[in-house]
């Protein structure tokens, strides 16, 4: 048995090595599987990341009118916090907004002069409302519209931002969905490319499989071989599309940057490497293996 | 050891094409250590006799059984334990292509379980009995008809089988490696191998001296003991 074994394996290295052709044209197009599986996995995180930054940033704000005290709007947080759709809730005094004005905008000169014409402090205190999900901003707004609140609050830029708060959340789950599916579609076809490629490599192989069975040797012995070659290709498949994976997150890491600023793909890889490690030699190993076994099975009937 | 018992064979034809009859109620027995010849004109029958005994084919109707197993009735797994004991030259040669002249040799006897040492030091031997040792390294395209032909012979005998089915095993050899092939298997059987020869070659069916079956139309039309090409 260990005799058999190690002639399996040498017998499948000899044809690797010899099949130049084939093998190349099969690593190829595993790569390219591999790399598919991965780039779905990244864009599966990434666009997790965007969707999560982007709903981060929508809020509504509540403006007070100016003669209400502190103590007041500290109520309302108060009494805002435990509303179960609340997320968060942020004070914001007139001379915080003051200063976030200044701050934002001290390079503009003509915003800052005509801030200064105005005088004094024209800014609101506020308090900055985040929700669950998109859908509560409603349920928050309407809260705050009765009449309780009536004689303290300026106004509630929920309706001003409703529109644009509501297509992002469609958008993001459409795009959501959209890359989904997508990146699925493009896994099954490379999938079925390599289980083609394979098939047709061994399609060669046939007459040499039935010459096998015909001078006496067990189905065991012809087909680990092939098991063998698939797993080379798997392998050898899988290092390839690490170090280009590396390579392509090291390069493209600092620009993807500068579009999206927090999102670092170089350091979201090293941090799932070894995740991204099992996937692309599982994916390696297991279309080698199982495309050939599939496709021997035909030529062992004889 | 070798037992046909009204064998019929029959080849569907693809579409109008109406079936073949390869074989007709043939029975005939073969006994342990005989060197038996199966004449006939091509298309009598001889390869798909063969076939059929090595499971390659299954007949139409009839059993045949060899050392009292029923070949037909194996199952897949089966096989490979009945092959082992057949050394077969085909017709076609079936050298595995993507192996050398050596590792065809080679491979059979790993197929059995046969150790490295014995086979770093049989193959050589072999390949010198079929005068290709300078061939050794060469696949079978880069072969001449007659090379390839005794690869396929020093293929058939490496696994010390206990029958040797030769399929037209001189039909690429020039008469000097013809007497030479026919001297080995006549060799091979003194030893103590059962040798079942197919071939249309009168001169080496008269020089034999051997059993001899002579197919005609798929039927067994002649029997000897001490058989004469006579067609």
């Amino acid at each position: 048995m260990i005799t058999a074994i190690k002639r399996i394996f040498k017998l499948g290295w000899s044809s690797f090595t010899r099949d130049g052709g084939i093998a190349t044209a099969t690593i190829f197009i595993l790569v390219i599987t591999i790399f598919l599986v991965s780039l779905l996995f990244l864009f599966q995180n990434i666009s997790q990341f965007l969707i999560s930054s982007l709903q981060e940033k929508v809020d509504i704000s509540v403006y007070f009118k100016e003669i209400i005290p502190e103590e007041d709007i500290l109520n309302v947080e108060k009494e805002l916090s435990q509303i179960p759709e609340v997320k968060n809730v942020k004070y914001v005094s007139k001379e915080e907004a003051l200063e976030i004005f200044v701050e934002r905008h001290k390079d503009d000169p003509v915003l800052m002069s005509s801030l200064e014409e105005v005088g004094g402090n024209p800014f609101l205190a506020s308090l900055n409302i985040k929700a669950w999900e998109a859908s509560q901003y409603q349920k928050v707004a309407d809260f705050l519209e009765g009449p309780r609140f009536e004689n303290l609050i300026e106004k509630v830029d929920y309706y001003q931002r409703k529109p644009v708060i509501e297509r992002i959340f469609s958008l993001t789950s459409a795009a959501n969905k959209a890359g989904i599916s997508l990146s699925i579609a493009l896994v099954v076809v490379a999938i079925l490319v390599t289980f083609n490629t394979i098939r047709l490599a061994i399609l060669n192989q046939k007459e040499e499989i039935q010459i096998q069975r015909l001078v006496g040797a067990s189905n065991f012995f012809i087909r680990g071989p092939f098991l063998i070659q698939g797993t080379i290709s798997g392998i050898l498949a899988f290092l390839i599309c690490l170090l280009l994976f590396t390579l392509i997150c090291w390069v493209f890491s600092p620009k993807i940057e500068i579009f999206f600023p927090g999102l670092n793909i170089f350091s979201f890889f090293t941090k799932n490497f070894w995740t991204l490690f099992l996937i692309q030699i599982f994916t390696g190993i297991l279309l080698g293996i199982i495309s050939s076994t599939i496709a021997i099975r035909k030529y062992l009937k004889v | 050891m070798i037992k046909f018992e009204d064998i019929t064979k029959i080849y569907l034809g693809h579409g109008e094409n109406p079936p073949i009859k390869a074989l007709e109620n043939v029975s005939f027995e073969i006994k342990e250590k005989e060197f038996v010849s199966i004449v006939g004109r091509s298309g009598a029958g001889k390869t798909t006799l063969l076939k059929l005994l090595m499971a390659e084919e299954k007949p139409t109707q009839g059993q045949i059984f060899f050392e009292d197993k029923e070949v037909n009735n194996l199952k897949p797994g089966q096989l490979p334990q009945l092959r082992r004991k057949i050394g077969a030259v085909f017709q076609d040669y079936k050298l595995l292509p993507s192996k050398t002249a050596y590792e065809n040799i080679a491979y059979v006897m790993e197929v059995i379980g046969a150790g490295d040492e014995e086979i770093r030091r049989d193959v050589p031997l072999i390949l010198e009995i079929v005068g290709l040792t300078e061939r050794a390294n060469n696949f079978p395209a880069e072969l001449s008809g007659g090379e390839k032909q005794r690869a396929a012979i020093a293929r058939a005998i490496a696994n010390r089988p206990e029958v040797i089915l030769a399929d037209e095993p001189t039909g690429n050899l020039d008469p000097y490696h013809t007497l030479d092939i026919i001297r080995l298997l006549l060799k091979i059987q003194e030893m103590g191998t059962t040798v079942v020869l197919a071939t249309h070659n009168k001169e080496i069916i008269n020089r034999l001296g051997k059993r001899v079956i002579t197919l005609e139309k798929g039927r067994i039309v002649r029997d000897e003991e001490r058989g004469r090409f006579i067609l």
